[in-house]
């Protein structure tokens, strides 16, 4: 690359975006020390909890990141995310779990595989199904694919609910290929025991960090954590690995918006007929942007499940397709760093906020065990003017409530800010800065400036 | 298609980005003139785009019936006719944005009839609209760097793939001078940077036909090129039309202006309720009285 390059990607750094982008992290990471100093957290708890919140920032980021390809780049309307996701779990798991053992709590197998190997298997499972749902449904209106990839994500969780698939026998040997697997399958409502090993082993083993990473949990062990500080130090690595594939997915989706690839995407959300009119193919061009979209969402769901120990369906509900978008709207559509801090504002703030709250108001008064249903929680209020009862039975209907504080975010945002913190941003759609060249041959290029008369 | 697209001073870099036929014409002769490089367009004379039969129905409404006309290679042809005479369907007709009931599009001598828009636009005819359709969050600047054609950035693989996407910056880089050397001749360079959603009507007139012709075209076909435009930009339009009608290329223009069409173009087609009422001279068509009964009203 040119030294012109080099200089924009300084000036990068300078760029407002980034600066942004680490006070909000800082702000966010802040708020959660400074409560779990105020819950008297020991180190341990102050690890865990923000291990916990650097895995939903990570996580939200990336499926947000990815969405932004569709809806942002595209004009994509897509709300069958967690179809995709679960299709890349599911496929990952089978293939990477062992195959059934005598006397292990695991009914079904899989194939055994290198979970590297199996991830890849995974995106490409979730790569395939985008491509199965697009290519009828990306040449309807806009709001076809909205109800077709929905639908799809239903399917998929009744799919993997149905005990038709719950289990299959698998021959000893397929094509002449002696198969590990004797019985694999979806597991029904019962789900997957993830008996494989951790996503965060898998690649320090195949790093050959494994045994230093142990070396260095003992080191911790010796001097900071004295029990048992693996899960700890898992989690906080886990974490740190998660934040290098958003980076990953930022840099790779941000080259695909500056390129000629990504104009044609951006032309494609203004106006279908033009890009049309002027060549572009541009079904082919939607196709791929839907299928690479979906092939991330498919990665963003093996790092997410596969770290736990057992999948089950209820897991791929719609609603986690909905946080997805809301991050998106939050962070503003069209723009991959506004993708990151929508979520990472969405996981640090709606997601894990509301839960912290109440425990901080606990820890700050002592309130004692609120009423146990909404009636007597009104009686108290209307009755004595007491609001504390109130109080306790709202701070304990949490889980409910986050929901309806994030209705409210959204229906805010609509009205006050609806392209999102850093939305139409119009990133410029190139590999190059568009300014007028310096021209190489000032001389002979002069007469060019005045439009070829000459003919 | 053409080779050219390639701006014309850098030919060392060319070797990885010439996807097409016989890129090593064009770099001589285009250095001299390179804000419209005129390739091929010129090389014989003849009749690039020839409409037979043209039949179109929206439910029971005929819109285009049996049209058919000639453009002549480098004319000026203009096809006027009063509202609702179908000359936006024969458009879309002709450039497959509808698909004829029946008859053919011949273009170059190939028949071109029912491919897809972006297959003919790739094959050198490119239209503008009848209200300028600017993408309108897209700088001036990006609006004209989408339209060449056999941009290898276009491969998502190549853009995201670090050592290939040198090529495509390489390949940017060559076009981007092409686009601003378009922009001075059309002399909207000022508004490079702005969004076309801020433009003018006439700016975006002006706009959109430069973003034509970066797409390589032998035939331009303009949709009411001139409506919404202020006279001073119109006249403006107008040079850079017959500018380019010397280069070499052909125009095919709809246009409501009577005056105007008879002025500037060397060759009128009429239509009137989906059928060409008359097709000739200026002067024949003034003098035509069924164009006068069915068009004009008696006033010429």
């Amino acid at each position: 690359m040119t030294d012109t390059d080099e200089g924009s990607r300084l000036g990068w750094l300078f760029d407002s975006d980034p600066k942004l982008l680490i006070a909000v992290f800082g702000s966010i990471y802040l708020a959660y020390v400074l409560a779990g100093f105020a819950f008297g957290y020991t180190l341990r708890g102050q690890l865990n909890s923000l291990a916990n919140l650097t895995f939903y920032v990570a996580v939200f980021g990336m499926a947000a990141l990815a969405l932004n390809l569709h809806w942002g780049y595209t004009g994509l309307f897509n709300i069958g995310i967690v179809g995709f996701m679960a299709i890349g779990v599911y496929v990952t798991a089978i293939f990477a779990k062992p195959p059934v053992a005598q006397g292990g709590a695991a009914q079904i197998g899989g194939f055994g595989l290198p979970l590297g190997v199996a991830m890849i298997f995974g995106v490409l499972a979730a790569a395939l199904a985008g491509l199965l749902v697009g290519l009828p449904a990306l040449r309807l209106r806009a709001d076809y694919l909205a109800i077709v990839t929905i639908a799809f994500s239903e399917i998929v969780r009744f799919t993997l609910m149905s005990r038709t698939f719950q289990s299959f026998d698998v021959p000893n040997t397929v094509f002449g290929v002696d198969l590990a697997a004797d019985t694999v399958g979806l597991g029904g409502g019962g789900g997957l025991i993830l008996n494989h090993l951790s996503p965060l082993e898998a690649l320090l083993r195949a790093l050959y960090l494994w045994d230093p990473y142990l070396g260095f949990v003992d080191f911790v062990a010796a001097n900071f954590i004295a029990n048992n500080p693996k899960p700890v130090v898992d989690g906080l690595a886990y974490g740190l690995v998660l934040l290098g594939v958003v980076g990953i997915f930022y840099w790779l989706l941000t080259w695909t918006g500056e390129s000629p690839f990504g104009r044609v995407l951006k032309a494609i959300r203004e106006d279908e007929e033009v890009a049309n009119a002027l060549g572009k193919n541009t079904n082919r061009f939607k196709l791929k942007s839907f299928v690479l979209g979906c092939a991330l969402m498919g990665l963003t769901g093996v790092l997410w499940y596969s770290g736990r120990g057992s999948i089950t369906p209820p897991s791929f509900r719609p609603n986690i397709t909905f946080y997805i978008w809301i991050a998106l709207i939050i962070g503003g559509a069209g723009s991959n760093t506004g993708s990151v801090l929508g979520g990472a504002l969405f996981a640090g703030l709606l997601y894990e906020g509301p839960r912290y709250v109440k425990n901080l108001v606990e820890a700050a008064f002592d309130l004692g065990d609120g009423p146990g249903s909404f009636g007597q929680a009104m009686a108290a209020l209307g009755g004595s003017l007491d609001p504390v009862p109130f109080v306790v039975y709202t701070l304990n209907s949490i889980g409910q409530l986050r929901l309806v504080i994030m209705g409210v975010t959204l229906i805010w945002l609509m009205h006050n800010r609806p392209e999102g913190l850093l939305g139409h941003r119009k990133e410029t759609a190139a590999s190059i800065d568009l300014s007028r060249p310096e021209r190489a041959e000032p001389g002979g290029e002069a007469a060019a400036t005045d439009g070829g008369e000459q003919q | 298609m053409s080779g050219t697209d390639e701006a014309p001073p850098a030919d060392e870099s060319s070797e990885p980005t010439d996807q097409s036929g016989g890129p090593a014409e064009g770099t001589a002769e285009t250095t001299a003139d390179a804000a419209i490089p005129v390739d091929d367009v010129a090389l014989d004379s003849g009749t690039p785009l020839e409409v037979r039969n043209l039949r179109k129905t929206f439910g029971g409404i005929t819109a285009v019936d049996d049209v058919s006309f000639d453009v002549e290679k480098g004319s000026l042809t203009g096809l006027i006719g009063p509202n609702g005479a179908g000359k936006s369907t024969t458009f879309n007709l002709i450039t497959g944005m509808h698909d004829p009931d029946s008859g053919t599009v011949q273009f170059n001598g190939e028949d071109v009839t029912g491919l897809a828009p972006h297959e003919i636009a790739n094959r050198g005819l490119a239209r503008t609209f009848q209200i300028a359709r600017e993408l309108e969050e897209m700088t001036v600047l990006e609006n004209m760097m989408l339209a060449p054609k056999d941009q290898i950035g276009e491969e998502l693989w190549r853009s995201v793939t670090p050592g290939v996407r040198g090529d495509v910056q390489r390949q940017e880089r060559e076009q981007l001078e092409r686009v601003w050397d378009v922009l001075d001749f059309f002399e909207i360079d000022h508004l490079a940077e702005e969004h076309a959603g801020n433009l003018s009507g006439g700016q975006r007139k002006l706009l959109e036909m430069a973003r034509a012709l970066l797409t390589d075209p032998d035939v331009l076909l303009l949709d009411e090129p001139f409506a919404g435009v202020n006279p001073s930009l119109e006249k403006r339009l107008l040079e850079h039309i017959h500018e380019l009608r010397e280069q070499g290329y052909t125009f095919l223009i709809v246009e409501h202006d009577m005056d105007l069409i008879m002025n500037n173009c060397e060759r009128v087609i009429v239509m009137h309720q989906g059928r060409v009422l008359k097709d000739g001279t200026p002067a024949e068509i003034k003098q035509s009285e069924e164009v006068i009964e069915a068009y004009l009203g008696g006033e010429v």
